[in-house]
């Protein structure tokens, strides 16, 4: 598996870091009605066989937060984009 | 006491009466009526081969039945693995519930308890698991006898090597947490352990050994004859073993309670559903619309070509998370961590085949040249703190045996065993009382390497 980075370019799996799936959102206050949210955000995953966004770090390399869409059991990857916060600081 | 020596000696003569030494084939027909206590089929003892021998091994029959599905059953179990096929055998030994289904997507073994390295071990630190793999290990121990079965139960002992002096604080804390539950544990000096393990570095600039933590009771088996075992003695007691059915819905009534599944050989009742499903556990459990706490990675293991006897036991790396014994055949199995990210694909990856043999050639440079022969990866289900779950789910009826991250077959016997007692009982047993879905809401993760919840690094 190689992953385009959309800064470096097409590099190998050695220079990533993974996070995990990029879809849970993390809840906005510590409120206790939120704790629900939180263990949520903390624990659950949907752990999909097939495409998922996930996040995943160049850590090996221009050190960006980066969103791909995988297939969970081809490896193929349909896209690579910055997050939003490493957009930002791109600007 | 005396009824049951008494039925032994009914059991022996029995067949023994109408021995007809002129025509073996007689011997045979009469053989196959034979029970063994209360199941039904063929026992494996040096009498029926001797008999069978004489008949040209003809007559042996299937060692479980290939049944069509009935219309419902008491339990179903989803998942023809190690541990669905062993819940299966403890419903019917231990609880009496033999009419069970176990519902299989492909064949039965085919999934991780025929992809493991087949350690069997019960050196954990906390007081929530140690009792549960301590059980296990006693199970382990009586298995072959108790499945009238060869599962090729090892125990050669289980040497984890330490490097510095802080890990040679964790292993004796870790070994006096052992003793204190009843299990086994010796702390090694690094001579004892080179004795024993004659190829380590153990002079290893970058990662010297200091000792090892021994126990002796550990050790490894056949990991598919357990899964054969397993299945012919659920069969022997009743229990239909479906293949080639995958589960493709659960079905609920209007109170939400389950009261079937939908398979690829069609519908099937049943009040109770077990789910034993390991990697794919997440898959099954969405079709009640349940999330679990649980990631699916893909961890690879390795053989190489057979060797002359070179290691006698299983001995651990510890900076390199790296584990290797040498399989009766002479090839060296080993292992190492999980390739890092999510992953239902039972194939490695190759920065993690590199990074494994880097750690094999830390350990032990004399493999250096040894050629590897086949390498292959299982889809494990790892949970949020790296323990699993043996439990009732929020859905009435919906059990759950899950999150075994890379540690599962070890535990085979007693997740069978536990889960059993869950299911029969509507209540868990003491030794899988802590492995519930709620533990991470209420604040109980058991969390053996503290690194919280990342699966990928458990």
């Amino acid at each position: 598996m190689r992953i385009k980075c959309p800064v470096c370019g097409e590099r190998p799996l050695e220079e990533y870091a993974y996070r995990g799936d990029a879809k849970v959102q993390r809840p906005r206050t510590h409120a206790p009605d939120q704790a629900n949210a939180w263990h949520d955000y903390v624990y659950l995953r949907d752990n999909p066989k097939g495409r998922q966004k996930e996040h995943w770090r160049h850590s090996g390399g221009c050190g960006a937060w980066l969103v791909v869409d995988r297939d969970t059991y081809t490896h193929e990857i349909f896209s690579v984009r910055l997050t939003k916060a490493a957009r930002r600081r791109a600007k | 006491m005396f009824s049951s020596l008494l039925h032994q000696v009914k059991k022996f003569q029995w067949p023994l009466n109408q021995l007809s030494l002129i025509n073996p084939n007689a011997i045979v027909r009469c053989v196959r009526q034979d029970k063994c206590g209360d199941r039904r089929f063929m026992k494996y003892s040096a009498l029926n081969l001797l008999r069978q021998a004489m008949g040209g091994h003809k007559d042996w029959p299937r060692a479980w039945r290939d049944p069509e599905p009935k219309d419902a059953y008491d339990v179903i179990i989803v998942g023809g693995g190690g541990h669905g096929l062993a819940t299966a055998y403890y419903l019917a030994k231990n609880h009496g519930i033999r009419n069970v289904a176990v519902v299989e997507k492909g064949w039965l073994g085919g999934g991780n308890v025929g992809r493991n390295t087949t350690i069997v071990r019960s050196n954990y630190l906390l007081p929530e698991e140690l009792p549960f793999y301590e059980w296990s290990l006693k199970l382990w121990e009586g298995l072959s006898q108790d499945l009238n079965f060869n599962v090729m139960f090892s125990q050669r002992g289980v040497l984890n090597l330490v490097h510095s002096d802080a890990e040679v604080d964790a292993a004796v804390r870790r070994g006096n947490a052992m003793i204190m539950h009843g299990a086994d544990a010796e702390f090694l000096s690094r001579d004892e352990c080179v004795k024993m393990v004659p190829g380590i570095d153990d002079k290893n600039s970058r990662f010297p050994v200091y000792g090892g933590l021994l126990q002796p009771r550990a050790g490894n088996a056949r990991h598919d004859a357990v899964a054969w075992g397993y299945a012919r003695g659920a069969d022997g007691y009743g229990v239909d073993l479906l293949q080639n059915c995958e589960v493709t819905g659960i079905t609920r009534d209007r109170q939400g309670r389950v009261v079937g599944i939908e398979t690829t050989r069609g519908k099937i009742r049943a009040n109770k559903v077990g789910l034993a499903a390991a990697g794919h556990s997440g898959h099954v459990a969405a079709m009640a619309g349940l999330r679990l706490p649980i990631e699916s990675h893909k961890l690879q293991a390795f053989v190489t070509e057979g060797l002359k006897p070179l290691v006698d036991t299983v001995v651990t790396f510890g900076h390199g998370h790296f584990y290797l014994s040498q399989s009766d055949k002479g090839g060296l199995v080993f292992g190492a961590s999980l390739d890092g990210y999510n992953s239902y694909a039972q194939r490695g990856n190759l920065p993690t085949v590199e990074a494994t043999i880097e750690a094999a050639m830390h350990l032990m440079p004399s493999i250096g040249r040894v050629r590897l022969l086949r390498h292959w990866a299982g889809v494990m289900d790892m949970s949020m703190d790296g323990s699993p779950f043996i439990c009732k789910t929020p859905i009435d009826g919906l059990y759950l045996n899950a999150g075994w991250c890379y540690g599962g077959f070890k535990a085979t016997p007693a997740s069978g065993w536990c889960f059993a007692h869950t299911i029969a009982n509507d209540e868990p047993h003491a030794y899988n009382a802590h492995y519930t879905l709620d533990r991470f809401a209420r604040g109980y993760a058991v969390d053996t390497k503290g690194v919280g919840a990342q699966p990928n690094l458990h």
